[in-house]
């Protein structure tokens, strides 16, 4: 058994470890060793609070660790870098999970304590955390309650909301938009009806309050996150993120534990930066993309003059050919055809030609922050070639060759030159500037948006139909 | 209609206005083509292989103004020529009418039609026909090739086992076709090259030759577009500004071409004698203005001469000439799109539109009338560069306090937010217990502390950010093992479920986020 001060002081030396796991994600050469301060600081918090006085359980707690291990390991090693965005929505329903466990706990623990009080019954057989409420006034019981329901709020919350996002990511659960009539009524009815109940159960009404409000926060999570569609999931994500570092907090606040306090704390501002980072980037505010759909336009969109002209793998190839600098343009759909690796090949097989290719990276390409420079890295694409969209978006007046592959929003020109478009004013890929603009997409149809891109329409715009991945297959023995 | 090419006449010139390829693309108008016969030879093209593309040779000039009804030719017309000329006979050649009014008399007595190549107004639609291009384009080629002809030492920079070759100095007065041209030619042979023109617009299209653009500090720079792309005689204070800037130059340069020329006048004088003595012996001047009087004060014109302190001064006036097949080739294709706009229905009639600009602007008599000089053309030669409006520069007094005031906006906003922050947590202190802030005020200060932290995360490294926040939020265990030990079986259930999936969270995140992170690597 470790005293407190062990325990305050692994506290101290965890949350700096994870501060600098975060801080050092800054570039990729540091973020390797940023990992380990990150095991480093859990092994420390676990290790110190698990010898911790009162602490106990050992028998159930150990086989437990071990068996959440091994699945970790399990899961970690077999998912697919495709797979990416659903394995973070399953994780963060984990922590949503466990918060509304503990939180129930907390409630269940204050309960016996408060008994055994009155009773004045011997504390023993306490755990580590009712030992610690024992000695808690009133005003700081009150508290706790507060503190209870938020953590069982915002977990349950998040639990249902990541469940959905990670049914959607999967495919298990349909991408679009859906809502229960009656659509966000229902949500702040819900809201409302546990804000209710909430002062009751502060008023001393019984654990089924604290039940029911987790109920509704389920069916607010659960509800929310249908609305919502597919190519928002990048700032769900991250909501979803934040919400999990934000019950981790509240927990916390309700086990006086100033580790959980910290770390939450970190968590819950990384995921609302990335929110921000990706609303940003769409030109939406958060309150639009969470409320779901695209806002009414405010006129008609401009026609679209000209036709879509289709060409062949042969086409490409020749422009390729003569190109001395190409650049690529990989969104959803190449995640979507597992074309990363046939990229690569051509990345690989351009650059040994001699000609510049480089990546530009739209912030909410794909399903998740970063998706596509994951995929990237992964099909060996090596990370100084691939750019964000500031960096690269001057560039593409000087260059020969683009190649959009499974993207669609995020380089049509709409957004900034029709103001009556629903995407007007969010900041685009300016592939058109470019010599050449060849389109690599399934069909006719239009993106998540359902809106016309006049980019397929632009006189030096090439559509190349089919699977982005055979097409892209073929494409490779073309070239010299 | 027939379409002849008398052998130019003039002393020295190579060149011919019909090619063999020129002439296929003319017969495909519904012309016949013509040509004397050794008219082609001294550019590179014999008789047979004009037989060949279908033309027909005359053996005699005489003949061909004869039977022609349009002759196409590269010089201005002789006077003998001239007096060839016959009624309807349209002659399609280099004119000069501002300086040929006495053959401009002669032309139009003769009733004949004269399109002058050097007339073609400088618009987007008539650039295929804009002989001066060409012509000036070899001239600025030839120019250099003359140049390094003449000077001893490499162009290029050089380390070799014998020493070091410094890399010769080129500078270019002028920076029109020609001069582009001559940028081109002499940087892609390695010289270090300099430029200047009066126009400062162009010096955007100097600097993309990889020339670099001497800046003259002049209040009235001016604006070219106004006429046409060409030069204006500049005022004399300005003339001043730049001899200086040449008299600075003229001791380091190896190699100066001069391209100045303004239309309608005289060559300016730029280089002057002072500027040749203050040159280094073996340098060379090129004087492509040589024709018009020369930009140099040492040209003598068609001559090579070297100077008392050893400059060689080349004032050849027939480069094009010396580079007479490729000259031929293009002037030919010039004619050729002219007569392609003449006969627009492609049926071997011409149709002489005096309402078409391009072909009003080249036309100087017409119908027994002289008709230079043309009205301004409809459309604008350059787009009017409209005026940049100039951005002021801050004064630093101004830099500072913008600066000043952007540092008080800033310091308002966070004292406003602290305070307001302040209040709050005063507010939230006078209902809550005290060891309840003290752990708010950890609370605050790691969201602080987050927020200053992520955002230097880098954006490719967001989706392994979100797996490591993912396992680090699994830090919720904490809670369940504090819980785990307690005497109810609900409790401890609920902590055992919590421990599982808080641990899968924990090493499931920081594996995935090891793999992730192993993946990126550098080429």
């Amino acid at each position: 058994m470790l005293g407190h001060e062990f325990v305050s002081a692994a506290a101290i030396a965890a949350s700096v470890l994870f501060i600098l796991s975060l801080g050092g994600l800054s570039n990729q050469e540091k973020a390797k060793r940023a990992v380990w301060y990150g095991i480093v600081g859990m092994a420390v918090a676990v290790v110190f609070t698990a010898l911790g006085p009162n602490i106990g359980g050992y028998w159930w707690m150990l086989p437990m660790m071990l068996i959440g291990a091994v699945i970790g390991t399990y899961v970690a090693r077999k998912v697919a870098m495709t797979e990416m965005p659903q394995l973070v929505a399953a994780l963060h329903s984990f922590v949503g999970l466990a918060a509304v466990f503990i939180g129930f706990n907390a409630d269940l623990e204050r309960r016996r304590v408060l008994a055994a009080q009155i009773a004045e019954r011997s504390t023993e057989g306490f755990s580590a955390f009712a030992a610690l409420l024992a000695h808690k006034t009133p005003a700081e019981l009150t508290f706790l309650q507060v503190e209870a329901v938020l953590g069982v709020f915002i977990g349950a919350v998040t639990f249902t909301g990541s469940v959905v996002a990670f049914g959607k990511l999967a495919g298990k659960v349909d991408g679009k938009p859906h809502k229960l009539p009656g659509g966000h009524a229902l949500n702040a009815g819900a809201a409302i009806l546990s804000l209710l109940l909430a002062i009751a159960y502060l008023n001393g009404a019984g654990f089924w309050t604290l039940l029911l409000i987790a109920l509704l926060a389920f069916f607010i999570g659960y509800h929310l996150i249908m609305g919502i569609g597919g190519a928002d999931m990048p700032v769900v994500v991250s909501m979803l993120n934040s919400y999990s570092g934000w019950a981790a907090a509240a927990i916390g606040f309700t086990l006086s534990n100033d580790l959980l306090i910290v770390t939450g704390a970190l968590v819950g501002s990384s995921g609302a930066i990335l929110s921000y980072i990706m609303c940003k980037a769409m030109n939406r505010n958060f309150v639009s993309v969470i409320l779901g759909g695209f806002g009414g336009s405010k006129g008609p969109a401009a026609e679209i003059e000209g036709e879509m002209v289709a060409t062949d793998v042969g086409g490409v190839a020749s422009a390729l050919n003569d190109a001395d600098s190409v650049i690529i343009v990989p969104g959803y759909g190449m995640a979507v055809a597992q074309a990363q690796n046939a990229v690569s090949d051509l990345t690989r097989k351009l650059r040994a030609a001699g000609k510049e290719v480089r990546f530009g990276i739209h912030p909410v390409a794909g399903r998740l922050p970063g998706h596509m420079n994951v995929l990237l890295a992964e099909a060996r694409v090596p990370y100084d070639i691939v750019m964000e969209m500031d960096e690269i978006n001057d560039d593409f007046a000087e260059t020969d060759v683009v190649i959009v592959i499974g993207s669609n929003d995020i380089v049509n020109p709409a957004a900034q030159e029709d103001p009556n478009s629903p995407i007007a004013g969010m900041p685009v890929l300016r592939v058109w500037e470019s010599k050449q603009v060849f389109v690599c997409k399934r069909g006719q149809g239009t993106g998540y948006s359902g809106i016309e891109n006049p980019l397929f329409f632009k006189e030096n715009t090439r559509m190349l139909y089919g699977d982005a991945r055979s097409s892209i297959d073929s494409l490779i023995p073309l070239i010299d | 209609m027939k379409i002849g090419a008398p052998k130019e006449r003039a002393r020295g010139e190579a060149r011919v206005a019909l090619t063999p390829e020129s002439a296929s693309h003319i017969q495909k108008l519904g012309h016949e083509c013509l040509i004397e016969a050794g008219a082609g030879s001294a550019a590179g093209f014999d008789d047979a292989a004009y037989r060949e593309a279908g033309v027909e040779v005359v053996e005699s000039a005489e003949a061909l103004w004869e039977t022609a009804d349009v002759v196409i030719k590269v010089r201005e017309p002789s006077e003998e020529e001239a007096d060839r000329l016959h009624e309807g006979q349209t002659l399609i050649s280099f004119f000069w009418p501002a300086q040929n009014e006495e053959m401009l008399e002669r032309c139009k007595a003769r009733g004949a039609t004269v399109i002058a190549m050097d007339m073609v107004p400088r618009i987007s639609r008539a650039q295929k026909m804009d002989a001066l291009s060409s012509t000036a384009n070899i001239a600025g080629y030839r120019a250099v090739i003359e140049a390094g002809n003449q000077f001893g030492r490499f162009f290029t920079g050089q380390v070799t086992a014998a020493g070091k070759v410094p890399p010769a100095k080129v500078l270019i007065v002028g920076a029109g076709v020609a001069g582009l041209a001559a940028i081109g030619t002499a940087t892609s042979l390695g010289a270090v090259v300099r430029a200047f023109d009066v126009r400062p617009e162009v010096a955007e299209q100097i600097e993309s030759m990889g020339a670099e653009f001497l800046f003259l500090d002049f209040e009235d720079s001016e604006d070219g577009s106004e006429s046409g792309g060409y030069a204006k005689p500049s005022s004399p204070e300005f003339r001043e500004k730049q001899l200086a800037l040449f008299r600075e130059q003229a001791p380091e340069v190896d190699i100066v071409i001069t391209t100045a020329l303004i239309p309608g006048k005289p060559a300016p004088k730029l280089w002057l004698q002072d500027m040749v003595e203050a040159m280094r012996p073996g340098s060379v001047i090129v004087d492509l203005a040589a024709e018009k009087g020369g930009n140099c004060e040492a040209t003598v014109p068609d001559e090579r001469i070297v100077t008392d302190n050893g400059v060689i001064v080349v004032g050849y006036t027939d480069f094009p000439s010396r580079m007479a097949t490729q000259a031929s080739l293009l002037y030919a294709t010039n004619v050729r799109h002219m007569l392609t706009d003449l006969t627009p229905e492609k049926d071997g009639t011409l149709v002489h539109d005096m309402e078409d600009d391009v072909i009003r602007g080249a036309t100087a008599t017409h119908q027994g009338e002289i008709t230079f000089p043309p009205p301004p053309p409809k459309v604008k030669a350059i787009g009017a560069a409209k005026p940049k409006a100039k951005e002021k520069e801050p004064t630093a007094e101004e830099k500072k306090a913008a600066e000043h005031a952007a540092f008080v906006a800033q310091t308002k906003r966070q004292v406003t937010m602290l305070a307001v922050g302040g209040v709050l947590m005063w507010l939230l202190g006078l209902v809550a217990p005290a060891s309840f802030m003290q752990h708010f005020i950890v609370f605050a200060l790691s969201c602080f502390v987050g927020f200053q932290v992520i955002w230097n995360v880098s954006h490719s490294l967001h989706t392994p950010l979100m797996a490591v926040t993912n396992a680090i939020s699994g830090i919720v265990i904490l809670g369940a093992l504090l819980q785990i030990g307690s005497g109810s079986w609900l409790v401890g259930l609920l902590a055992g479920i919590s421990v599982l999936i808080a641990s899968i969270n924990i090493v499931g995140g920081f594996l995935v986020t090891r793999r992730m992170l192993a993946m990126f690597q550098k080429s």
